[in-house]
Formats: C-alpha cells, sequence, structure tokens
C-alpha cells in the first residue's frame, strides 16, 4: 500500500468508465470503499453493478477515470491486487467435474498456498459452507443453492482483504440466504471488506453499511440506507390497491393525502408520516380499496423516487 | 473461535511479502496441476486408449497388412526395413496428434463454455497466458505419455532397428504440442461447439492421416496433392522420426525444415490462444 493513499480507502473510484462499443455501461461513477465496511451496489438490470465489479476484480480494464484497490491501479499491478480479493461471480465457474473438496483445493493452489495450509482449509471451508457431507460427490451433482455456497467458500481460500459478491443469494432458498448473511456479518467482524451487489432490498437494507443506488451507468444516490429512506421517502407508506383500471383515477381523488402519491399501474403509494390514520381518513371517506397496507418505507421506495420506475419490474 | 473468524486467521504466514509473487512465477503449472486432477476422473480411459490403440495398429499393420507387403515385395525397396518399420513412426506421431487434439479441443471449449473455469483462474492472480500455457502443457504430460506407451510396443514389435530411434519420440512429442496449441487457438475462438470440432476431425485429421506418408512414401502421391504433406505436421514428424528409427536418408536440409515446421507451428498456436484467451478473459 503506497503512503500517499489513505490505508483505511480500500477501494476508491473517480470518473470510472466502461464502454462496450457504443454502449456505456458504467457512466462516470465515484464511489469509496472503506477498511471493514459493507458496501452495496443496488440497481436494476443493466445498471452497470456486474461491470463496476469486474473492472475492482482487475479482470475488466476500464475505458476511462481512475480506480485503486487496496493503493494499486488494477491496469499495472492486476494479479497483485487480485491476490488480496475473493470473488463471487455472478454466474458460477466452478470445475463441475471435479469433487467439493477438490475444487477448493485447485483455487488456492491458483494462489500458490501449499497443501499442508489448504488440506485443513478446505475442511473448515466445507464447514463454513454447511457442505461437509458433499465433500467427496461431483459439483455436477450439488444443487443450485449448494453450487452457491461452494463459489462462496471458494472465494474465501486465499483469506481476502476484500470479498467481492456480486448477487451472492441469487437462487438460495430464504433460510440459506439467512445463513448467508449471518456468515458474511462475521466475515465483516473479523475485518473483511465486502462489497455486494444485489436487487434484493432487505438484503441491502441487513447487510451494507453504505451503498450506491445506480440505474443505467450512473449513480443516482449514495449513502446509508437509513440516510437514503430518511432523505428520499417518508416514514411509513400506504399501499392501496383497487384493481388496475381504477388506480389512476382513484389517485386523483386522493391528492393531497400524505407528502406524495406515487400511482403505478398495480397499485398506488401513499408517503406519509401518519400511515394508520391516512388510511383510516381514506376508508371514512367512502374508498374501499381491495386491499391495503401501511408499511415503513424501504429502499425499493428510494429507487421508486429516483428512477421513477420500482426496482423488480 | 468460530469458523469465520479461525478461516482469517491462517494464509498470510504461507503467503510471502507479495501475494501474487508464486501465482506469478508458477501460475501455468497451477493450471496444468488443474487439468490433470481432472483427467485423474477420466485415468482409465486414458490408460486404456494409450495401450490398446497401438496394440490394436501394430497387430493389424505388422503381423497383417505388414508381413503380406514384407513377402510380396520384400519391404519397401527403401533397404530392407520391414512395412511395420516404415509406418510405425508414422502411427506414434499420429497418436500424439490425437492427444494433442483430445486434450486441447474440449478442455479450451468447455473452460470458457460450459463451466466458465478460466474466468475462476483468472480472478486468482493467474493470466491469460498462464491459463493457455497450463493447458498445453497438461496436454503434454498425456502426449508424453502415450508417445511413451506406444514406442514400448513399437521396440516390442521389433520395429526400431536403429540404436537412435528414441529420437522418434520428441519428435511426436513436438508434433502433438504444436498441432495441440494450433486446436488450442481455435477452440478459444468458438463460442459454441456446433460440430466444429466433428468437421475438424474429419475435414482436417482424417486425411492428414491418409495423405502424410503415413502407410507409402509421400512421392508416391501424385505431385498435385503432395503439398497436403508439406503442410501436415504428421507427415513432418513421421520423416523425422523414420530418420530415427531406422536411419531413413534425407538431406539435412530437410531434417531441419521438419523441425523448423513443427517448431513455428507451435510458437503460431501459441502466440494466438495468447491473443484470443487474453481477450476473452478481459471482456
Ligand atoms: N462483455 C460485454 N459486452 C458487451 N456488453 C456488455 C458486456 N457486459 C455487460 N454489457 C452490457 O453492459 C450493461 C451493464 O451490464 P451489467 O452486467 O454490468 O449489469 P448489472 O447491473 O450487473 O445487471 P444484472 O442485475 O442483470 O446483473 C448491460 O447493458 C450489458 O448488456
Ligand atoms: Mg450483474
Amino acid at each position: 500500500m503506497s503512503e500517499t493513499e489513505d490505508s483505511t480507502i480500500m477501494i476508491r473510484a473517480g470518473g470510472l468508465t466502461k464502454a462496450f462499443g457504443a454502449l456505456v455501461a458504467v457512466d462516470g461513477v465515484d464511489f469509496e470503499v472503506r477498511k471493514g465496511e459493507a458496501f452495496g451496489l443496488l440497481g436494476p438490470n443493466g445498471a452497470g453493478k456486474s461491470t463496476i465489479m469486474r473492472m475492482i476484480a482487475s479482470v475488466s480494464r476500464r475505458s476511462g477515470g481512475t480506480l485503486s484497490i487496496l493503493g494499486m491501479d488494477p491496469d499495472e499491478r492486476g494479479p497483485d491486487i487480485r491476490g488480496h480479493l475473493g470473488v463471487v461471480p455472478q454466474q458460477d465457474n466452478l470445475d463441475t467435474e471435479l469433487r467439493v473438496r477438490d475444487n477448493l483445493i485447485v483455487y488456492g493452489r491458483y494462489f500458490g498456498l501449499p497443501m499442508k495450509f489448504l488440506r485443513p482449509k478446505a475442511e473448515e471451508l466445507l464447514e463454513f459452507a454447511q457442505l461437509t457431507e458433499k465433500a467427496a460427490v461431483k459439483v455436477d451433482s450439488l444443487s443450485g443453492g449448494m453450487k452457491r455456497r461452494l463459489t462462496i467458500a471458494r472465494a474465501l481460500v486465499n483469506e481476502p482483504d476484500i470479498l467481492l459478491l456480486d448477487e451472492p443469494t441469487t437462487g438460495l432458498d430464504p433460510q440459506a440466504r439467512h445463513i448467508l448473511w449471518d456468515r458474511l456479518f462475521r466475515l465483516k467482524e473479523a475485518g473483511v471488506t465486502l462489497v455486494i451487489t444485489t436487487h434484493y432490498m432487505d438484503e441491502a437494507e441487513q447487510l451494507c453499511d453504505r451503498l450506491v443506488v445506480m440505474d443505467k451507468g450512473r449513480i443516482m444516490a449514495a449513502g446509508t440506507p437509513a440516510a437514503l429512506i430518511q432523505q428520499y421517502s417518508s416514514r411509513e407508506v400506504v399501499e392501496l390497491r383497487f384493481g388496475s383500471e381504477r388506480n389512476a383515477e382513484v389517485a386523483l381523488q386522493l391528492a393531497g393525502t400524505g407528502e406524495r402519491i406515487e400511482t403505478l399501474p398495480d397499485r398506488i403509494l401513499i408517503y406519509t408520516q401518519t400511515g394508520e390514520e391516512d388510511l383510516a381518513r381514506i376508508v371514512d371517506g367512502g374508498l374501499r380499496p381491495l386491499t391495503s397496507l401501511v408499511r415503513r418505507s424501504s429502499l425499493e421506495d428510494v429507487f421508486l423516487r429516483l428512477t421513477g420506475r420500482s426496482l423488480v419490474e | 473461535m468460530s469458523v469465520e473468524v479461525r478461516a482469517h486467521a491462517g494464509a498470510r504466514a504461507y503467503f510471502g511479502e507479495r501475494r501474487s509473487a508464486r501465482s506469478i512465477a508458477f501460475g501455468a503449472w497451477y493450471v496444468c496441476e488443474h487439468r490433470l486432477r481432472t483427467m485423474r476422473a477420466y485415468l482409465m480411459t486414458i490408460v486404456m486408449g494409450s495401450v490398446f490403440n497401438p496394440m490394436f495398429y501394430l497387430f493389424s499393420l505388422g503381423l497383417g497388412i505388414g508381413s503380406y507387403i514384407d513377402a510380396s515385395s520384400g519391404g519397401l525397396g527403401q533397404g530392407a526395413i520391414s512395412y511395420l518399420t516404415f509406418v510405425g513412426p508414422a502411427l506414434l506421431a499420429s497418436a500424439a496428434l490425437n492427444v494433442g487434439f483430445e486434450e486441447c479441443a474440449f478442455p479450451v471449449l468447455g473452460g470458457f463454455k460450459w463451466t466458465r473455469e478460466f474466468w475462476a483462474m483468472n480472478a486468482a492472480p493467474i493470466s491469460a497466458r498462464q491459463v493457455a500455457s497450463g493447458v498445453l502443457m497438461a496436454a503434454g504430460f498425456r502426449v508424453v505419455f502415450t508417445v511413451a506407451v506406444f514406442f514400448g510396443f513399437l521396440s516390442l514389435f521389433h520395429a526400431l532397428p536403429s540404436p537412435s530411434a528414441w529420437m522418434a519420440m520428441p519428435a511426436a512429442m513436438l508434433s502433438g504440442l504444436a498441432f495441440g496449441s494450433v486446436i488450442m487457438a481455435i477452440a478459444s475462438r468458438l463460442e459454441e461447439d456446433d460440430g466444429w470440432f466433428a468437421m475438424i476431425n474429419r475435414l482436417v485429421i482424417a486425411p492428414m492421416f491418409l495423405f502424410s506418408g503415413t502407410f507409402f512414401p509421400l512421392e508416391r502421391l501424385p505431385l498435385g496433392l503432395q503439398w497436403i504433406g508439406w503442410i501436415s505436421p504428421l507427415w513432418h514428424a513421421t520423416q523425422l522420426g523414420r530418420v530415427a528409427a531406422y536411419g531413413m536418408v534425407e538431406p539435412a536440409w530437410l531434417t531441419a525444415c521438419h523441425i523448423g515446421y513443427l517448431v513455428i507451428m507451435l510458437i503460431i498456436g501459441l502466440a494466438l490462444s495468447f491473443r484470443t484467451f487474453a481477450r476473452r478473459l478481459s471482456k
């Protein structure tokens, strides 16, 4: 790590850009990731999350801007940086012809780690991924969720300083997701810096200390989940459904309720500080929604506010 | 202490000053090691293939066709060598080429397309060149094994009269790697198999086997077809093998030409592979 760089900054991007021909996938983004924090990239399909991840992973070259990982430029010191990273790509790339344990060992060899270290390490990681019983089966015969867990375990074999997780919980059932969140928390406690992309709101809220909301290659907003919600949304949201034909018409009648109203094709959202009271007033006023719900504001609402679109279409 | 926390205490002791130092020095070998591990899964097929392939050819060509030709013509008019001695070096090189093809075609397509494991290697401090070199290195191991076994059978059948016959082995191995490197360059460009390999088998490897002076001297082919031999790594390796195995007489410049052709083929194949591997992995 160079002296001039603040040692607590693990990743620093300035005007980071990536173009594929005419398509600008990442369009001048700026962010910093500090040591030991969990940093999130949140955005819809095609926002450029994976492209940023691959540039941080020092495999894909940037088209413009600056990028420094552990104080090093990936264009110049790619392998040096990669030695300190653990990478969980969006698409699994295990060797499906090898056994589960061998996948971990083979991967550790890529970092030049000796068998003496890797044999016990593989057992630890199998335990971590709850795959101990599957150690000797071929990866081919694992379920999608098991493969995902193995990919994550494999990324830890070199004891990385930064763990890059591109949609880590895709394909996991809810229970496995929660277990994984717990494991990631503990890695963070052990001082590992996490960079996570996701389009699960709850995941971002649970895991990330700080995140950026992205759309079409740009950063729309950045901050802690709580600060983003506070800044871009109200405390509570009333969700009303009147059936897709009536929503727009009813929304006009509701004007003035709460702080702001969003009309989506399938529902009306009323942003307010006092959800229950507003709902009671609406019902008293004679409107009969098919379904109604009062909930806390979430990152989903932040995204909607910023882009005018809902994140999960 | 929890598994997760322990998971973060040990590797540092094994890494030197610079974490990537060993990968930069030995990365290709780690890739090769991985391939060899994968081969363990089909070790039996590899061993059986290497043993039965020469046996079948040698029984058929040596004891069958060979004894017939030798009896009717007294050999090929190239001194008193048996037909088996004549075809032996060609079969040896051909076995090497086939293994080079096998280990460079599907493993490369698979690494990019099916398992995508090349991207995993590249996410560690392994470079695109090291991935390509490692795959070829692993192919080399199989080529060496196959050639050695085949050579053993040739000696058993007394098809190697010259004391310098062993030099047919490096010639065959070189051709296997040279051909493999070109196949690797092709395989790394393919997005899908789409029957390309079956086509290469039928339209490149089969004619190469038949028209490279394998079963009869290249000069017996009509002049218009002799170019097939000249561009074929099999012919060059075969001629080198014949010089070694029974002292076939040929001018020194021609021998140098055989070696040069194979070496250049290997260099070009590798250079092209390096380029496509790097392009594809860094997209
Ligand atoms: N190798 C590539 N060649 C050409 N275009 C690409 C390439 N990789 C990504 N893109 C394009 O760049 C844009 C951003 O893609 P990216 O994969 O980074 O999005 P993402 O935010 O990860 O989306 P998702 O949530 O679907 O994973 C997309 O329009 C995609 O088609
Ligand atoms: Mg993605």
